[in-house]
């Protein structure tokens, strides 16, 4: 279990510096969002195309928009958070899980 | 204009993607209205079977295996968070994960399928990111093509002895860039290119969808091996019950 705990901790840094990477090695972007650059590729290959729909509703503004997605990652934060402290519990107070290992035995 | 003249023009793109100086590198869900109707209509289509062996999966969880419900609940939550986490990538825009791949290899890609839809449902509508009348050419591809393929790489991995870990992260990491590289194809053949068809077309996607996905495919290969680490500590009873550690357990046909 102790090795786990150190490659968990590992990983997670790992996460973070490739995260963190571009930030500080590539500086004259904006980082911009994951939409519109499909959409420059497509008018230069089909100039005339034009969208034939629109979203319903669309956020006023980044503002708004951030706090849906906000509200998005929390939600799902929220129910991931709560699986992991409802095993967690369990494994304290009615220790009887096997051990992980066993599993695949 | 030669052929060498093309292809050199071509090169020139590709380079320009790949490293952000024209800074159309983005990355993500196809538009709303920016997918032609036969093909809005083909992908939703095809969505179909994969939804309705889904919702019978589901069924057949709530009914024989109540157990499992919470860890399906937070595999859907999971993909709900990672679709919200926009992270920077080395071509200088961002992209983000589709988190799909971990619930495949523990409750069978067709489960994902329905709770990708729900994702891009909510992201579609409230976030107008995606769209409704591209929603079942993501779905195809963040939902069922990354599961898919994951869930095969998990399940070869498994057959080849191949180190757990090391299986959860090639399957989840792999799976997510097979997202971005169907989007790429979907859109190429939408679009195809007046010089080289869609072919080139492809690439020209490639270069803006994939490249920006690698590292993202990473961090989610890696963040997948941390939870499901915490699983097999914590949640061994429920993941007894799923494919994660018996082929068949929860039946998957």
């Amino acid at each position: 279990m102790k090795s786990k705990k150190k490659l968990v901790i590992v990983l997670t840094i790992l996460c973070v510096i490739i995260g963190v990477f571009p930030l500080v090695y590539i500086k004259n972007s904006e980082f911009g969002g994951a939409d519109g650059a499909a959409e420059e590729v497509i008018t230069e290959i089909n100039p005339e195309y034009v969208p034939w729909a629109e979203s319903i509703i669309s956020p006023p503004g980044g503002e708004t928009e951030s706090l849906l997605f906000a509200l998005q990652a929390a939600f799902g934060a929220g129910i991931v958070c709560f699986g992991f402290g409802y095993y967690v519990a369990r494994k304290k107070f009615k220790p009887e899980e096997g051990n992980a290992e066993e599993l695949f035995r | 204009m030669t052929r060498k003249e093309k292809n050199f023009i071509k090169l020139s793109f590709v380079m320009a993607a790949v490293f952000g100086v024209t800074q159309n590198t983005y990355a993500m869900h196809i538009m709303e209205g920016y997918l032609p109707l036969k093909y809005c209509l083909f992908y939703g289509a095809i969505c179909l079977p994969f939804l309705a062996m889904g919702v019978v999966n589901i069924k057949k969880l709530v009914n024989e295996h109540r157990k499992t419900l919470l860890l399906l609940a937070m595999m859907g939550a999971y993909a709900f968070v990672l679709s919200a986490l926009k992270i920077p990538s080395v071509t200088g825009s961002s992209s983000h994960p589709t988190g799909t791949g971990l619930g495949a290899i523990i409750f069978g890609p067709c489960v994902m399928s329905v709770l990708g839809i729900i994702v891009l449902l909510f992201q579609a509508i409230l976030l107008a990111h995606g769209g409704l009348t591209t929603l079942g050419a993501n779905t195809f591809s963040m939902a069922i093509a990354g599961p898919f393929v994951s869930y095969g790489i998990f399940v070869a991995a498994k057959k080849l002895k191949v180190n757990r870990y090391v299986g959860v992260f090639l399957a989840t990491s792999i799976g997510d860039l097979f997202t971005y590289c169907v989007t790429s194809v979907q859109l190429g053949v939408a679009y195809p290119n007046q010089v080289g068809g869609a072919v080139a077309s492809i690439k020209q996607f490639m270069a803006v969808f994939a490249v920006t996905q690698i590292p993202l495919a990473i961090i989610e290969g890696l963040l997948a091996v941390v939870v499901v680490i915490g699983l097999e500590a914590y949640a061994s009873r429920e993941l007894k019950e799923t494919i994660y550690v018996k082929r068949g357990a929860i039946i998957e046909k």
